[in-house]
């Protein structure tokens, strides 16, 4: 041991003491360290694909171009304003070069096209990730608190919507998530509001429960809340995994803490029981009232054919009382004064038809199972109570239960909340899009005691709610206040007078949309007055024929008196018009027959407008637009020149696309429009 | 907490590529009968969004050579990497047909999911079923052919929507027939659209859209139809001038 330690002490002595040998060992040890900093260069990784770029790009026929613009090292975008430091370029490379548009596998992909510039934007305000990072992993995988993994490219649009609040032409998913949030009542129970303080509001129009008892029967309450998708397979009432003993309790409650209205029922015609069902008769009034346009049903062949404005009505008659339907169709808004449902003016004999009809559309099997017991005051009580510890009142309006405050947790924030917050089920991935997901599609997957119901969506929809979800970041608050769009808000406008009672009566901004406010199912009359003739509104009111054949939805026949009619042509023409244009500006009639021939052959040669549109009824054949044969009855011929010039300002959102038309054209394609006011073709081939 | 069995299975095909290598342990199945051919059912060519669960599974049948089903036959499922298939085996049940759920692939593009099962000699038949996974530009691209296209382009009408194809004089070609649209390049087809059918020598009733959707709403459009393209697109890379 001794010998070993001198020896030791003794070489590194005569090492210290030699200078020489001293120099050379402290220079190569020297070398050495300085060989790690480019050597820790060249082995990283995105030096690794750099030179991978390299070997792609060399045997391309554009090789030179490719080369010249590459630069080697580390590349950044950096925007002050919007926190963004980001080194993805260094990786991929080939990022804006569109030549590349063959090259398949990553990190060398070109970029599809995009509304913004890579330089003013940087990327991770969309993809999200870690901008700064030079590694894959910590750049996209990390879940570190306060990192985010990058986002999977099919939530992509959610990034959209950090900015731009409003629907978007480029988002469909996020606009249709968005519409969900709303459409399925989530709003109701979790508040959401945006950067600029606006809060979502519900937009589906939950029945109120207080005199429920008047219209349907505990049995169908229980069946319903079992499973609501049993009576229809449209309902958008979610499921609440309710026990047999809950959702007895539930129906008793409810039917107990039933007022009665007086005139929700009437008294039913004396022959035979409920009203008189004449099914061929019913079923031409169903559909000359075009029931369908709103109220889907199961056909012969099982599909669902109609709209959703109001409730499916396959098994309506197992649901609603005789009396109450009747008095129901006479007068909706008596037992609901928020219904879109329009006081129809049916006379009672129609009444009578047409409430037979709808009744017969039920399914005794639904109900044939369920036998409840008289409910106790103790089990009325306990009903009472779940219905207040399942929100039921977040929704529908029931007497003695309070609307409650913030139910579910607050969802403003949600597409930011941090990985490490989230409790993730076995074998899950652990990810934010991936815990929406499966908290949307199984609720209670994550505990028998969660309180959220199950909702029937298609897994493209419960992909566009998360997308909408994802959109609710941290980041959209600490943008800068000049990127935000606030979304176009739906205006609380109201018909005024008379003609606002009738309007109101009709319930028409359940389908049009007028001045900013109204469905979308129908034209928008904003600007009805500029548009069409005063003789031919009024005729339609009295008689809607249908103007586009292709449509199921259209618009049903009110039977107005005709002191009504006048009232509402009178508002309309006076009241809805543009400041765009003078509505007399151009002649209704007056057109020479060189305009008009000119005018045929620009409308059968140059634009085929016969593709879309008929004129001729023996000849064309083309039913995507409005049928044409008696359109210079029925429109002004301003309208019709300014609408040619440029449709989407006329009409926001119709497909009929911008020709670019000359005036010269417009004018002559006008004249050979108003030309036709009889439906006989005139002046076609 | 235990999971119970269907959300895993749920779990499982929503989750990671990863899943994909782990079906491949999945205790092996006994195959009870033996076919001859494998048909498609329902569910193929469907456009799915990538990384995406396919809306409707893919539905095949197993027949016998004289063309009727058989039940109990065995049948695996493969898909590319990338692209999970829920189960990856399966016998087929009394009408001969097994139903699998299939997630698209991570990156845009068609693919292809085969399935094979043996005859009663052992030997092996396939069935290569395409599928189309829609990155966000075809997905734009198919809002697009939706609002404004498939009146005319598409042949068929349901009752919501009536085709108008039957009423042109000159039929427009479906999106699908990939021999009418190949041998356009983008900027021809972003020129047909933009300026109208006559700016190629093609029928005005193809009107010109370049004042009606921008320039990433018609690029979106182009993305589409080559996605559903069948035969499919081959992009050309770099075109050389001839000398």
């Amino acid at each position: 041991m001794q010998t070993h330690k001198s020896g030791f002490i003794s070489s590194i002595k005569a090492f210290v003491c030699d200078p020489f040998r001293m120099f050379g060992v402290v220079s190569l040890v020297l070398l050495l360290l300085l060989t790690i900093a480019p050597a820790k260069d060249y082995f990283s990784e995105w030096h690794g694909y750099q030179r991978q770029y390299l070997n792609i790009i060399r045997n391309r026929g554009d090789a030179i171009t490719l080369r010249r613009h590459f630069e080697g090292g580390l590349h950044q975008i950096w925007i002050p304003q919007l926190g963004v430091v980001d080194r993805c370029e260094t990786c991929h490379v080939g990022l804006t070069e569109t030549s590349l548009a063959d090259v398949k596998e990553q990190p060398f992909r070109a970029h599809p096209a995009m509304p913004h510039k890579l330089t003013e934007f940087g990327c991770v305000v969309c993809h999200r990730g870690q901008g700064g990072a030079t590694t894959v992993n910590e750049a996209h995988h990390s879940e570190m608190a306060g990192e985010e993994p990058i986002l999977p490219a099919r939530y992509m649009e959610s990034s959209c919507g950090q900015c731009h609040q409003g629907p978007l032409e480029g988002t469909p998913k996020l606009n249709r998530g968005r519409a969900m949030l709303s459409r399925y009542g989530c709003v109701s129970c979790h508040s959401i509001s945006l950067p600029d303080g606006t809060k979502l509001e519900a937009t589906d129009n939950p029945p109120p429960l207080t005199h429920i008892a008047d219209k349907t029967t505990r049995e169908w309450i229980y069946a319903w809340l079992k499973d609501p998708t049993s009576y229809s397979t449209s309902a958008t009432m979610p499921n609440f995994a309710l026990s047999d003993a809950d959702a007895s309790d539930i129906s008793a409650f409810l039917i107990a803490n039933s007022v009665p209205q007086p005139g929700d029922q009437v008294a039913l015609p004396a022959q035979g029981h409920g009203p008189a069902a004449d099914p061929a008769a019913g079923a031409s009034l169903y559909g000359e009232s075009f029931c369908a346009s709103c109220h889907a049903a199961q056909n012969a062949a099982g599909n669902l054919v109609g709209g959703d404005l109001g409730p499916e009505l396959t098994n309506v008659g197992t649901k609603v009382k005789p009396e109450w339907l009747l008095a129901w169709m006479r007068d909706p808004q008596k037992y609901d004064p928020a219904t879109p449902m329009p006081q129809y003016r049916w006379t009672d004999a129609q009444l009578k038809v047409i409430a037979g009809y709808v009744q017969n559309k039920s399914n005794p099997d639904l109900l044939s199972n369920v036998h409840l017991q008289p409910a106790t005051r103790a089990q009325i009580a306990h009903g009472k109570q779940l219905v207040t510890e399942y929100g039921c009142a977040s929704c529908h309006e029931i007497r003695g239960v309070p609307k409650p405050d913030n139910f579910g947790p607050n969802l403003s924030r949600i597409g930011s909340k941090p990985v490490v917050q989230l409790v993730f089920l076995p074998d899950m991935e652990h990810s934010l899009p991936a815990y929406l997901t499966q908290k949307i599609r199984e609720p209670r997957s994550f505990g028998s005691t969660f309180r959220m119901p199950r909702y029937n969506f298609t897994p493209s929809q419960v992909e566009a709610v998360t997308t909408a979800l994802l959109s609710l970041t941290d980041r959209s608050y600490s943008l800068p206040l000049n990127l935000q769009v606030a979304a176009v808000r739906e205006t609380k406008y109201q018909p005024a007078g008379q003609a606002g009672q009738i309007m109101t009566n009709l319930n028409c901004l359940s389908c049009h949309r007028i001045n900013g406010h109204g469905g979308d199912m129908a034209p928008d009359l904003s600007w009805e007055g500029s548009s069409v003739q005063r003789p031919w509104l009024d005729e339609f009111l009295k008689n809607p024929n249908t103007l586009r054949p292709a449509l199921i939805r259209r618009m049903p026949k009110f039977n107005l008196t005709d002191a009504e009619r006048t009232t509402l042509t009178d508002y309309m023409m006076t009241v809805y018009q543009t400041s765009s244009f003078q509505r007399d500006e151009m002649p209704l009639t007056g057109y020479t027959p060189e305009q008009v021939e000119k005018g045929r052959q620009l409308f059968y040669s140059k634009y085929a407008c016969q593709s879309c549109h008929m004129v001729n009824p023996n000849e064309d054949k083309g039913y995507i637009g409005p049928t044409l044969t008696k359109v210079g009855a029925r429109l002004n011929a301003a309208w019709i020149f300014h609408y040619l010039k440029d449709p989407q300002a006329m009409r926001p959102g119709t497909i009929e696309p911008n020709q670019h038309m000359s005036d010269d054209d417009a004018r002559a394609l006008t004249a050979f429009l108003m030309a036709q006011k009889t439906g006989a073709g005139q002046g076609a081939k | 907490m235990q999971a119970n069995p269907w959300i895993a299975g749920m779990l499982a095909v929503t989750v990671c590529a990863g899943c994909a290598h782990r079906q491949g342990t999945a205790p092996a199945l006994k195959a009870k009968a033996a076919g001859a051919a494998i048909v498609v059912v329902s569910g193929d060519k469907q456009l799915g969004f990538t990384g995406a669960l396919l809306a409707q599974p893919l539905v095949v049948q197993v027949n016998d050579d004289q063309g009727n089903a058989v039940p109990g036959a065995l049948v695996a499922v493969t898909g590319p990497r990338g692209v999970a298939v829920d189960p990856a085996q399966v016998l087929t049940d009394d009408s001969g047909q097994a139903t699998i759920k299939v997630m698209s692939r991570g990156s845009s593009g068609r693919y292809e999911v085969t399935a094979t099962s043996q005859d009663a000699h052992g030997k092996a038949f396939t069935l290569a079923v395409a599928e189309y996974a829609a990155g966000y530009q075809e997905e734009v691209g198919s809002e697009v052919n939706g609002k404004y296209c498939s009146r005319c382009h598409d042949p068929e009408s349901t009752t919501e929507q009536v085709s108008n194809y039957d009423n042109l004089s000159v039929k427009p070609h479906s999106f699908a027939s990939g021999d009418a649209y190949n041998k356009f390049s983008d900027a021809d087809l972003a020129n047909i659209i933009a300026r109208g059918g006559p700016a190629m020598n093609r029928s005005a009733q193809m009107p010109p859209y370049g004042w009606t959707l921008n320039k990433a709403e018609i690029q979106a459009a182009i993305a589409y139809i080559r996605l559903v393209s069948d035969p499919p697109y081959a992009a050309p890379g770099v075109v050389y001038a001839k000398h």
